[in-house]
């Protein structure tokens, strides 16, 4: 008994000084499309790769702490910061005046320009002046935007989320030209045998460490451990073996421009994302993707099964209310409904996630997830079940009050049996509608279904086969439950003998 | 005197329906309530059992005294319908039997909801019930299986299992294949001859003289003229009560 005592005293003794050693330190980034910055590692993809991936080990083994990555969309980076859901952002964000006034900036850890990038059969662009009345494309508010934006001659300016979608477009002529950051246009434009480089570098950046305000103590510690990182070359020989190391950062941290360093990890690169595969191999891709692709599923079936539940709930509240309460609340479910049916789900999704905490108000990813889809969708089932309700002759209420039921038995024994038969339909068509749409919460840092394709397609360059897989995925999963309803339809309809004559 | 009707009035959206009803009712009776369509003799019905709320005046059965809403609160309006609703059944001119319900199913629910009565007992007392009607193959049935007549009778099965003592029907056989009249006619008279206090709506006048202890002579919501049958059919004396009784004979 003394002895079982001791080791469990041990256990916790030895958990608890385990805590207290290892800090977490939060690191939040968009690892779609996220080359070379960080992306699954094509090996194995539980595991996030590139060279901020790196440095960020660099700096959480320098502190003594250890990383927790946090994946969210770059739109959302800085508002998940603000909310405290991760400690910094490492993802190259370019230091701006703008950013410096909402979030602080550690040193720049890296220093780069943009660059052009066309077709490589064409001829009369190599440089800004070129562009004029041409359609260029870029990543949505980032530098290369600003600049384009700045040119005294018109250029129509297409706005990306995703670097390699630019790209893609320039291979299929949708537009003239892209210009983006040099690290992303030496992974993914240089690579690309239909395209060119074209130009110098063009503009000037840097990219710093984000944290919030307010923590002093820990931007200083950050500060001094980037500091020892570059003057120990930690820092050079990353980029070194990303095929990053250039003549500004070089300038600046006075070292010499050329690399000491193979550059074995952009060779790596190359050959697992740009390499020709062999349909063999591609579908032995698919398997080992396939894991993954199921903890997605798993997440996106979970919040959206508990979602529909708080629809169903927050539904059958607002149609009675709607039915048979009192003015007021008929009023306030009549201006629920309105009022969500109304909004896109989207902007729901960032006012609760992103809004709400501007007025103290924060819940974590997957409850604000479950909130935005459950009200959104709770005023679509509201409409169905007072249809539902109304659907039943008023005669039938008329009939079990005569017999002696209260409001409520006859409701919930004659009435809404009768209404839930109309209803079963259109209830799982929504219900297979927020599956689908669960795909939007990505946007508030869940990492489903459809964020991972992202990640594994962008890191692959693999939209088609992949996006047929997850298509499929999401189909089979949504497969069982028509087939529920189907069964409890006939269930309800047809559990009847024949008749007798 | 175990119903007593009062000066009921009651009007929808500014139109007066009931002006003024009085009706008293003893144990045992069975009241035929006649009149031309839309006189109000339907509403008058659904008012004993709280149904339709009442703007003044007062239904009093057995020991429950129902007013308007406005005297009494909305809440004790209900509260004193649902003890009403207790020992008074209803039939209505489309039955309305819950179709989602086997005929067994539609008689038991009330009891075992209402009452708490096991569904043991219930089946046993509802397959009695079943019998008495004639219905006892049907009882695994839904409704939209059965003929219209079967359909009435198993509502009435319906309303008796509650044990009511006053049975309240509301044009049962309006609805019915003429054909189909007489079985539920012939139910009701059954349940006459045991005794049950019954107060039917209806067009069937040859029921009304050979069965009802009581005419009742509806008009623009009041009663031009009420007596026995032999008086009503025989001798009426307001001229509004011959004119209308013209088109039945």
């Amino acid at each position: 008994m003394i002895k079982l005592f001791l080791i469990v005293n041990l256990l916790i003794m030895t958990t608890f000084t385990h805590a207290v050693e290892k800090k977490k330190l939060r690191w939040g980034a968009d690892i779609e499309s996220g080359a070379p910055y960080s992306y699954k590692s094509p090996e194995n993809p539980d595991k996030v790769v590139g060279f901020e991936a790196e440095i960020v080990d660099l700096l959480a083994k320098e502190l003594g702490m250890e990383v927790e990555f946090v994946q969210n969309s770059w739109d959302g980076l800085i508002e998940g910061l603000i909310r405290g859901d991760y400690d910094i952002v490492v993802n190259g964000v370019e230091i701006t005046a703008d950013r410096a006034q909402v979030v602080h900036f550690s040193q720049p850890y890296y220093y780069t320009a943009e660059a052009l990038a066309v077709k490589k059969s064409n001829t009369d662009i190599s440089s800004l002046h070129d562009l004029k009345g041409k359609r260029v494309g870029t990543l949505d508010a980032s530098l290369a935007q600003k600049i384009l934006n700045q040119q005294p001659f018109s250029i129509t300016t297409i706005g990306y989320d995703e670097e390699v979608l630019c790209y893609g477009d320039l291979v299929l002529g949708r537009v003239d030209a892209v210009l983006l950051d040099e690290p992303i246009a030496l992974y993914y434009a240089k690579p690309n045998a239909d395209l060119k480089l074209v130009g110098g570098p063009i503009g000037y950046m840097e990219y710093g460490i984000v944290s919030r305000f307010g923590n002093p103590e820990f931007d200083s510690r950050i500060s001094n451990a980037l500091d020892k990182l570059i003057r120990d070359g930690s820092i050079q020989k990353v980029l070194e073996r990303w095929n990053l190391w250039n003549t500004t950062t070089a300038k600046v941290w006075g070292q010499s421009p050329v690399s000491l360093t193979r550059p074995v990890a952009y060779e790596k690169y190359l050959e697992t994302a740009w390499g020709k595969r062999t349909l063999a191999e591609k579908l032995k891709n698919y398997l080992t993707f396939l894991p993954l692709l199921a903890k997605g599923a798993v997440m996106t079936l979970e919040l959206s099964i508990i979602s529909m539940l708080l629809a169903m709930f927050l539904g059958m509240a607002a149609a009675l209310s709607r039915l048979y309460g009192p003015r007021p609340l008929r009023w306030l479910s009549l201006s629920y409904v309105e009022v969500f049916r109304g909004t896109p789900l989207l902007i729901q999704l960032y006012l609760i996630f992103y809004g709400l905490p501007h007025v103290g108000i924060s819940f974590d990813p997957f409850v604000a997830a479950v909130l935005g889809l459950g009200l959104n969708y709770g005023a679509c089932e509201a409409e169905n079940y007072r249809a539902g309700i109304l659907s039943v002759p008023k005669s039938q209420m008329d009939a079990s009050q005569a017999l002696g039921m209260n409001w409520f038995q006859s409701l919930r024994h004659i009435i809404l049996p009768q209404a839930i038969r109309v209803v079963i339909p259109p209830v799982t068509n929504d219900f297979i509608a927020l599956l689908k749409d669960s795909s939007l919460v990505s946007v508030i840092s869940m990492v489903e279904l459809t964020t991972i394709y992202g990640q594994l397609a962008s890191t692959y360059f693999d939209y088609l086969g992949l996006g047929i897989l997850t298509a499929l995925v999401y189909f089979l999963i949504g497969l069982p439950f028509v087939r529920l309803s189907r069964y409890f339809e006939t269930q309800l309809t047809t559990s009847r003998p024949p008749p007798l004559s | 005197m175990i119903v007593k009707i009062d000066n009921v009035k009651k009007s929808f959206h500014n139109r007066l329906v009931l002006d003024g009803m009085s009706l008293d009712v003893a144990e045992g009776d069975l009241i035929a309530l006649i009149g031309p369509s839309g006189c109000g003799k339907s509403t008058f019905l659904r008012c004993i059992n709280g149904l339709e709320t009442i703007d003044s005046g007062k239904a009093q059965i057995f020991d429950t005294i129902l007013s308007s809403p406005s005297e009494i609160g909305l809440k004790e309006f209900q509260r004193r319908s649902l003890a009403i609703r207790q020992k008074v059944g209803m039939v209505f001119q489309s039955f309305n039997l819950f179709p989602h319900l086997t005929i067994l199913e539609n008689i038991i629910k009330a009891p075992m909801v209402v009452s708490n009565i096991d569904k043991r007992e219930s089946e046993i007392r509802a397959k009695e019930l079943l019998a008495k009607v004639g219905l006892a193959d049907k009882a695994y049935h839904y409704p939209d299986q059965l003929s219209g007549g079967q359909q009435q009778r198993a509502a009435i099965a319906r309303a008796l299992a509650m044990s009511p003592r006053v049975l309240l029907y509301d044009e049962p056989t309006s609805s019915l294949d003429p054909a189909l009249v007489n079985e539920v006619l012939l139910v009701m008279k059954d349940l006459d001859q045991e005794g049950m206090t019954q107060i039917v709506v209806t067009h069937e006048m040859r029921f009304a003289r050979d069965v009802a202890d009581k005419i009742v002579f509806i008009e623009h919501g009041s009663i031009v003229e009420m007596g026995p049958p032999d008086q009503i059919f025989g001798n009426p004396q307001d001229d509004r009560t011959k004119s209308f009784l013209r088109h039945f004979l």
